[in-house]
This record gives C-alpha cells, sequence and structure tokens, in this order.
C-alpha cells in the first residue's frame, strides 16, 4: 500500500475508533445520570463533571481534529461516505456493551453502509490540488 | 417544528462541511501527532472559515438535540442523513470535487444504509 494511501486509512480507523469511543463513553455516562433532570440546562453542565462523559467529550474534539486532519489529505465527497463505518460501530458496541436491540432493518442498514462505503472506497481519496501550507 | 429544525440542522452540517474542507484543503497535509495537533488548533483560532464551521456545527448538534426531543430517533437519524447529498453535490459545485459514477452510487448506499437505521 502507499505511503500517502496508508496515512489516509491510519486516520480513518483513528477517527472512526475516537467517535465510536467517546459516544460510547457518553452514552455510558448519561445513562448514569437522574433522567428527570434532563429539561434543566444546568444538568448539562453538571454532567460535564460525571468521568465518563468528561472522557466522551475529550474523546469526541480528537475525534473532530483526527477528522479535519483526514479533510487536508482526502475529499468530502470522499470522507462522508467511508466514515459512515461509524454508525455500523455504533451498533455494534451498542449492541454489545449498552446491550441494546439491533432490528434485522438496522442489520441490513449496516449491510448497505458497508456495501456503499467499500464501493467509495476504492475511488480515488483526493481529486484536487490544494493549496500547500504556509 | 420538527421542518425548521431538520431544515436549521442539515443546512449547519452541510455549511460547517463544506467550509473545513475548503480550509483543510487550502492548509495542505496535517497530521494527527502531538505537535500537529496542537498547530491544527492554533490554524482553528487564525481562520475564520474554520471558526464558522465549529459554530455551525454547534447549531446543527444543539438542533439535532431539540429534534430527538420531540421526534423519535427514527425520524432524526435518516433525515440528517439527507445533508450526505446535498455535501456531495455541492463538493462537485463548490469545491470542484471530481465525483464519478462509483462514488455517486456508494453515496446513494450508504444514504439508503442511513435511512433503514432508524427503524
Amino acid at each position: 500500500m502507499r505511503p500517502r494511501l496508508l496515512r489516509t486509512y491510519s486516520v480513518l480507523l483513528l477517527f472512526i475508533g475516537l467517535k465510536a469511543a467517546g459516544n460510547l463513553s457518553l452514552a455510558w455516562g448519561m445513562t448514569h445520570l437522574a433522567r428527570n433532570a434532563l429539561a434543566n440546562p444546568l444538568f448539562y453542565l453538571g454532567a460535564m463533571l460525571d468521568p465518563f462523559v468528561a472522557l466522551g467529550i475529550v474523546l469526541l474534539i480528537v475525534a473532530l481534529l483526527a477528522r479535519m486532519v483526514l479533510l487536508s489529505v482526502a475529499d468530502l465527497s470522499f470522507v462522508l461516505p467511508v466514515t459512515a463505518v461509524g454508525y455500523v460501530l455504533a451498533a455494534l458496541l451498542g449492541k454489545a456493551v449498552l446491550h441494546e436491540v439491533v432490528t434485522r432493518q438496522r442489520w441490513l442498514g449496516i449491510l448497505l453502509i458497508f456495501a456503499g462505503a467499500a464501493l467509495v472506497s476504492f475511488t480515488r481519496q483526493k481529486t484536487t490540488d490544494g493549496e500547500t501550507s504556509k | 417544528m420538527k421542518w425548521p429544525l431538520v431544515g436549521v440542522m442539515v443546512t449547519a452540517t452541510v455549511l460547517s462541511d463544506l467550509l473545513q474542507s475548503f480550509e483543510m484543503k487550502r492548509a495542505g497535509e496535517q497530521s494527527v501527532g502531538a505537535r500537529g495537533l496542537i498547530r491544527l488548533l492554533k490554524m482553528i483560532a487564525q481562520r475564520r472559515f474554520l471558526i464558522l464551521a465549529i459554530v455551525c456545527m454547534a447549531f446543527s448538534f444543539f438542533s439535532f438535540m431539540a429534534l430527538v426531543q420531540t421526534e423519535p430517533l427514527s425520524f432524526a437519524v435518516p433525515a440528517s442523513a439527507a445533508s450526505y447529498i446535498l455535501e456531495t453535490v455541492l463538493a462537485k459545485l463548490v469545491l470542484r470535487e471530481r465525483i464519478g459514477v462509483q462514488r455517486a452510487a456508494g453515496a446513494l448506499i450508504v444514504l439508503a444504509g442511513v435511512a433503514l437505521l432508524g427503524d
């Protein structure tokens, strides 16, 4: 595999992993907080003190930065479909860790996302010539 | 209220991604190492379009949160996927990306998959 391609896919995997871990940590933290307080805006500020919620926010911020790095090496029209694989990871983690129900229709959706992302991944990652960094 | 919220969410997502992609193409290749991420944070603080992109992202996030308070996730998730098609079209028109048949077909298949996730 060419170094540039390898680099793009490394950042892609990092982004997907960070986003899935961040969302999982956030969801885990939120489910352990009082449900009846959700309407109170101060509740959300207080929620940030929960270690899992705080960890989730940090991971999601790093994921955002990783996605920006990805956009510096690949087209937006390439990044959008291939990062949708994150939905698949979210569903699998939701089932395995949070014991959420994944219906047949959802599995079909997951299969389609995989197929579409695979199709896009075989196209050129960058079709524009960006200016070089200052 | 649900359609105005969907409108804000999709518009903010599209704007945020277009602005990010535009600026990151201009910036050239970045890295994910500690130095690279610090450089990126400095870049965000210096480039107006990246700041605007993050503001748009916040609008998108809060409109999604508001949407799921009144509508089921089975509506909110497929509705948010509407931005895929709009962004792909605008990536071609605004960012001058070359979208062949294979990439367009892949994006449509992913869109169908995301729509099915919201059962």
